[in-house]
């Protein structure tokens, strides 16, 4: 089968120091692949080269067949692929509401956001208040919640459990599996916490200055005890 | 008691058209971080534009109306062509690039049209009615505040209602996070700084007909009062802005008719420092500084 989203070669930094360097990987539809590594190994890095925000040096980048050097950021959502960054990137001073509703404005018709807030229901509870009145996992529901809310076929998640409690991260976890399932969504995680991510992973890739240095199935990563001394640290 | 009647009327009169005009700045601010000191010579390009299609056709209202579609092209214009290039890494790059375009305006408007004053017509008389026996207000006064009052309602249903308006906020407040969400940012940029021009060339058609007449530099003393509205609303607040021209309008209307016109600008440059000094993020700002 066929990779939905196909990575060769990528070559991507700021300014003269690249931080990837010739990065190959795939996912496929119906496939979550967790990206570990130590801090700086340069797993955001990636995400914001597969999204556009940085502009890769060389290598290429195929969604379902479409080049994607050359497609600008705004454009991309609009070809199903959707980039929740780190730190969550809610709106803080935009309502929940308004924040769903950014996330599908391009849609016609505009879907409603019943769908979402029936998925995170403490949402719908919160829906008239702005951004920087949520918790940390309410925000990151938000997040999440907005991405869906372009249906997209490839989601791009970077650190979801970052300062959540476990519970939380949990359920974030296990709504990507059911998501996965259900819709056939691939998602590319970007993750440090190891457990977590290779939990529901199917696939995993460790990233280690800014190189592939292993690429494997979920269960052998998890199992190798080397790999996670040497560059997860547990 | 008549006198602090008819001079608050006055004030009030005023203060819409800095309202107006703060109104312009904090679209700017808010969208692009920038205050645009080349407002005022933006507004007077567009007021001459308007000027000449008065003259050609007698008509105020197609001057009018060229006036403000004028602004809000040369507003798209000045930040497509100009404000894109310019390296945001520090504040004051903009604030030189804005003081250069006020230059070059004014300029070319000098060679065009000569540096002196042109009589400009009002639409309606600026001459009072008389409320029980009080001069207080002339048709003229009445259609400023329903222009004023008609812009901030259309800006307000633009921001709060649409979808473009939760575009433009989403853009101003966080562009990377609103183009992954497929929000083309800049042409929202754009599209706030083509809006706020032709808000500000309306504030400006306003006030040419109770000034002197049409001059490159007509709009100085405007910009002074307007900024210090602006800033006296906190810059990020758009009722701060409108609240913060009425007081201005209201203290110069005070000043000039108690101390006398010549005090009136130095009013505003005092009330602007002692803002400064006192209370820098303005009456209205409720959140600090964004630092990410």
């Amino acid at each position: 089968m066929s990779a939905l989203l196909e990575v060769e070669g990528l070559t991507a930094g700021y300014g003269a120091a690249a931080v990837l360097h010739d990065v190959s990987l795939s996912v496929r539809t119906k496939q979550i692949v967790a990206v570990l590594g130590a801090n700086g190994a340069g797993k955001t890095t990636l995400l914001r080269a597969l999204s556009g925000l940085l502009p890769a040096e060389r290598g290429r980048v195929v969604f379902d067949g479409l080049d994607l050097r050359g497609v600008k950021v705004e454009r991309m959502v609009r070809h199903g692929i959707a980039h929740v960054p780190e730190g969550r990137g809610v709106v803080t001073e935009l309502t929940v509401d308004e924040n769903l509703r950014l996330g599908s404005l391009w849609r016609k018709p505009r879907p409603s956001n019943d769908g979402i807030y029936e998925l995170f229901p403490a949402l719908a509870r919160r829906r008239d208040h702005l951004g920087h009145q949520l918790s940390g996992g309410e925000r990151q529901m938000l997040a999440i919640g907005r991405a869906l809310a372009a249906e997209p076929r490839l989601l791009l998640l970077d650190e979801p459990s970052l300062g959540l409690a476990p519970k939380i991260t949990a359920q974030i976890m296990a709504l990507l599996r059911d998501l996965r399932d259900r819709t056939g969504l691939a998602v590319l995680l970007v993750e440090q916490n190891v457990r977590s991510a290779l939990s529901v992973a199917d696939e995993g890739l460790v990233l280690s200055l800014g190189r592939v240095v292993s690429r494997n199935d979920a269960a052998t990563l998890a199992g190798d005890a080397d790999l996670r001394h040497a560059y997860l640290g547990f | 008691m008549d006198r602090f009647l008819y001079l608050t009327f006055d004030g009030l009169s005023r203060g819409a058209i800095y309202a107006a005009f703060a109104l312009a700045l904090v679209l700017i601010w808010r969208a692009a971080r920038i205050v645009n000191f080349a407002q005022g010579a933006m507004a007077v390009a567009a007021a001459y534009a308007g000027y000449s299609v008065t003259n050609a056709t007698g008509s105020y209202w197609l001057g009018f109306i060229t006036a403000v579609a004028g602004g809000l092209l040369l507003g798209a214009a000045v930040e497509r062509v100009v404000m894109r290039f310019v390296d945001h890494s520090s504040p004051l790059n903009g604030v030189v690039v804005a003081l250069g375009l006020v230059l070059i305006i004014q300029g070319v408007l000098g060679m065009i049209y000569g540096n002196e004053f042109r009589p400009a017509q009002a639409p309606f008389s600026r001459d009072a009615f008389q409320i029980g026996g009080v001069a207080l207000l002339s048709r003229y006064d009445l259609f400023v505040f329903a222009a004023v009052g008609t812009v901030v309602a259309l800006l307000t249903l633009l921001f709060t209602r649409t979808p473009t308006g939760l575009r433009m906020r989403a853009a101003a407040f966080a562009p990377d996070v609103s183009r992954l969400l497929g929000v083309p940012v800049g042409g929202m940029l754009t599209l706030g700084w083509a809006l706020a021009a032709a808000v500000g060339s309306l504030a400006g058609m306003l006030v040419v007909p109770t000034e002197l007449g049409l001059h490159p530099n007509a709009m100085d003393l405007l910009f002074i009062s307007a900024f210090t509205a602006a800033v006296l609303g906190g810059l990020d607040s758009p009722v701060g802005a409108v609240v913060g021209g009425l007081v201005v309008g209201l203290l110069l209307a005070y000043v000039s008719g108690y101390l006398g016109a010549t005090v009136a600008p130095m009013a505003v440059l005092i009330l602007l420092v002692v803002v400064l000094l006192g209370r820098p993020d303005g009456l209205f700002s409720k959140a600090k500084a964004r630092t990410a």
